[in-house]
């Protein structure tokens, strides 16, 4: 089996339709996975559709979900474009939720600025933790796919300690951080759903991280540097700074996504408060094919997934993990989709092998 | 009772032990994969997979070695699948092996459900017994630490020197060691870089597989979502911090699982007043302290992460 180049490499159309193509690859396996669990993969599918957005309430729930998808979307584009293995999405969303409870909190602050402030501190927060595997890499060498991985499991921890420590609610023994104040929750745009600031946010995210991304140099040098390192090198780039940079982005998008988790739905820490946000983050950014215009049809299919499939697991009785087996199967559909765009398969053994004797 | 008395007994050493073989197994198996250039984070899910296929296979047959074998079987196949697709298709092989994680992970979840149902007390095994080796067991304090346990466990410790040997002392295994620093010299000397690491991956999958069995046919006896939670990232950085040697790896192995075992040690004793979670992040620190200190020194196979492809010399 070998790749051969397809003659014509630049099709937009080919390229714009892949991602359909792998959805709709994941979709017939999920189908399958479905048959197995002895329901009706149509049936289901028409659950989780009907679900996630059918309705106003569905809808909005569907958004909100999609929100810190998006951000955490964003966080690995930024990260990915440059080469920058920034698999510490989960650990930078948290550090951002506990970070925007905090601020939220704080009776001592001026009420106008409780948001303002929970919103940067969560993105300060998430940019520091991200600056740890950064200048680990671009100082020592430290791999950053292993740190910002161990980064996840250390953050998750000293999280559930604080939880169930100092940030324990003495009466009850809740092992929820306290609620941030009333004027700190984020403004709803329309009256009785959870269509919050966070969602805003998420969305205005998207429109700076493509304009960063396609007009200005940091976003141009940041391709370079991911591209080609070494050519970034020989035309003058501090490859350093950027990588930097660059995660410092990352790590300050994921931190929104957790200041969203806050300020719009949840109101305190909970332990689950990151339940997978940012492994998945990167099934969105990777769906989106990398551009920021894609993020948000790639955030809102996630985000359907997992609201639909609760409801279809209630009625159908199919386990409610098809979502999570989705995202994964969704990453490699999309991946080989993108391959395959580009090359085509022949299945015949290669030229070298017929040469030796 | 003070931090030292909690070490300082064979039942400690012991325990080191028996946590440090599943990270062995997986270390050796992520060893496997990155010496012939292929990262695998796909380690994860392969051990979940591993863990679920081995006590599916127990609980349904009554025996613990077609457990191992359906733990082992799943493993290749996963890593057979991996080779398929960073191999044959040159995918990225973070995020490819990344979504192989996913992919096991949602699909173990769900099939667990699908084959135990939702019951609150969840369904055990009786997981095997240590086995005392004659003479052996008889030396003091060693004896019981190395060699009152599990078959699994004198499995491990054949399968050190044994991939020491294989890597460093055969034809076969410089050929892998090769195609891991530099495929296309490898081609040019007549062995084929794709089948090699198809091999390779493969052979990754079994020992990750294995390693997840482990985990609940030996240590547990009971299958929980949580019962890999990051052990196999914990091995690619074990792989670093044994600089891709199979007998440094072991120690690095051993070494985390007595980290561990300090951690369970530390939070039944009471010792220290502090919430248990601060000691499960333990094992996670070290490592990455562990990775900081040792990071002038670890160089890894020069070819790691890149695709070979044929018609590019």
């Amino acid at each position: 089996m070998r790749l051969v180049a397809r003659p014509n490499r630049n099709s937009p159309l080919r390229d714009a339709m892949m991602p359909v193509a792998a959805v709709a690859a994941s979709l017939l396996i999920c189908a399958v996975l479905i048959l197995l669990a002895g329901a009706n993969p149509l049936t289901a599918f028409g659950i989780m559709a009907k679900a996630a957005f059918w309705g106003k309430f569905a809808l909005t729930e569907t958004l909100a979900r999609a929100a810190p998808l998006i951000l955490s979307g964003l966080a690995a584009l930024v990260a990915l474009r440059t080469r920058f293995w920034n698999i510490g999405g989960e650990g930078q969303i948290i550090v951002g939720a506990m970070a925007a409870a905090w601020v939220g909190a704080l009776t001592s602050l001026p009420t106008p600025l409780l948001i303002p402030f929970m919103l940067i501190g969560a993105a300060l927060a998430g940019a520091a933790l991200a600056a740890v595997p950064a200048s680990l890499k671009t100082r020592l060498g430290v791999d950053e796919v292993v740190s910002t991985l161990m980064l996840n499991f250390i953050v998750m921890y000293l999280m559930q300690a604080l939880l169930s420590g100092p940030w324990k609610d003495p009466v009850t023994g809740w092992t929820n951080s306290p609620s941030i104040l009333r004027a700190a929750e984020f403004p709803v745009f329309w009256k009785g759903t959870r269509l919050h600031l966070g969602v805003l946010v998420a969305f205005l995210a998207v429109g700076v991280v493509g304009v960063i991304m396609k007009r200005t140099t940091l976003g141009l040098s940041m391709k370079i540097v991911g591209e080609n390192p070494r050519a970034a090198r020989h035309a003058g780039l501090d490859v350093t700074r950027v990588t930097l940079a660059a995660a410092l982005l990352s790590g300050a998008l994921a931190g929104l996504a957790g200041a969203g988790e806050i300020g719009g739905i949840q109101f305190q820490v909970i332990a689950s408060i990151s339940s997978g946000y940012g492994y998945a983050g990167i099934v969105v950014a990777m769906l989106a094919r990398l551009s920021a215009a894609g993020i948000i049809p790639a955030a809102l299919f996630i985000a359907a997934i997992t609201t639909g499939a609760d409801e279809m697991s209630r009625q159908t009785g199919v386990p409610f993990f098809i979502a999570d087996a989705m995202q994964g199967i969704c990453l490699i559909a999309v991946l080989v989709a993108m391959t395959l765009s580009r090359y085509q398969i022949r299945f015949r053994t290669s030229p070298e092998r017929r040469a030796t004797p | 009772m003070s931090i030292v008395d909690l070490v300082l007994d064979t039942g400690f050493f012991a325990a080191a032990v028996r946590l440090a073989i599943p990270l062995l197994f997986g270390t050796l198996s992520e060893l496997t994969a990155e010496r012939s250039g292929v990262l695998n984070l796909g380690i994860e899910g392969m051990m979940l997979s591993g863990a679920l296929a081995g006590f599916g296979t127990a609980s349904a047959t009554g025996s613990l070695w077609l457990g191992v074998l359906a733990a082992i079987a799943i493993g290749m196949t996963i890593g057979a699948v991996m080779a398929v697709l960073v191999v044959n298709l040159r995918l990225d092989q973070t995020v490819t092996g990344l979504g192989v994680s996913l992919a096991a992970t949602g699909l173990v979840f769900y099939s667990y459900r699908l084959g135990f149902g939702e019951s609150s007390t969840p369904p055990s095994i009786t997981p095997f017994s240590t086995i005392p080796l004659p003479f052996l067991s008889d030396i003091p304090v060693i004896g019981q630490v190395f060699f009152n346990q599990y078959a699994l466990t004198y499995v491990a410790y054949l399968l050190v020197p044994a991939l020491a040997f294989f890597l460093y002392r055969t034809p076969a295994g410089l050929s892998l060691r090769t195609v891991g620093e530099n495929p296309q010299a490898a081609a040019a000397a007549g062995i084929d870089p794709i089948r090699a690491r198809i091999l390779a991956l493969v052979v990754a999958g079994g020992l990750a597989g294995l390693a997840g069995a482990y985990l609940n046919l030996a240590a547990f006896g009971s299958f929980t979502f949580g019962i890999v939670s990051g052990r196999g990232w914990i091995c690619l950085a074990l792989v670093v911090l044994g600089r891709w040697n199979p007998i440094a790896c072991a120690a690095a192995a051993v070494l985390f699982g007595a980290v561990d075992a300090f951690q369970l040690r530390l939070q039944a004793s009471g010792a220290v007043d502090l919430p248990y979670q601060l000691f499960l992040a333990l094992p996670y620190a070290a490592t990455l302290v562990a990775m900081i200190l040792n990071a002038k020194r670890a160089v890894g196979p020069a070819a790691l992460m890149q695709p070979y492809d044929a018609e590019h010399r």
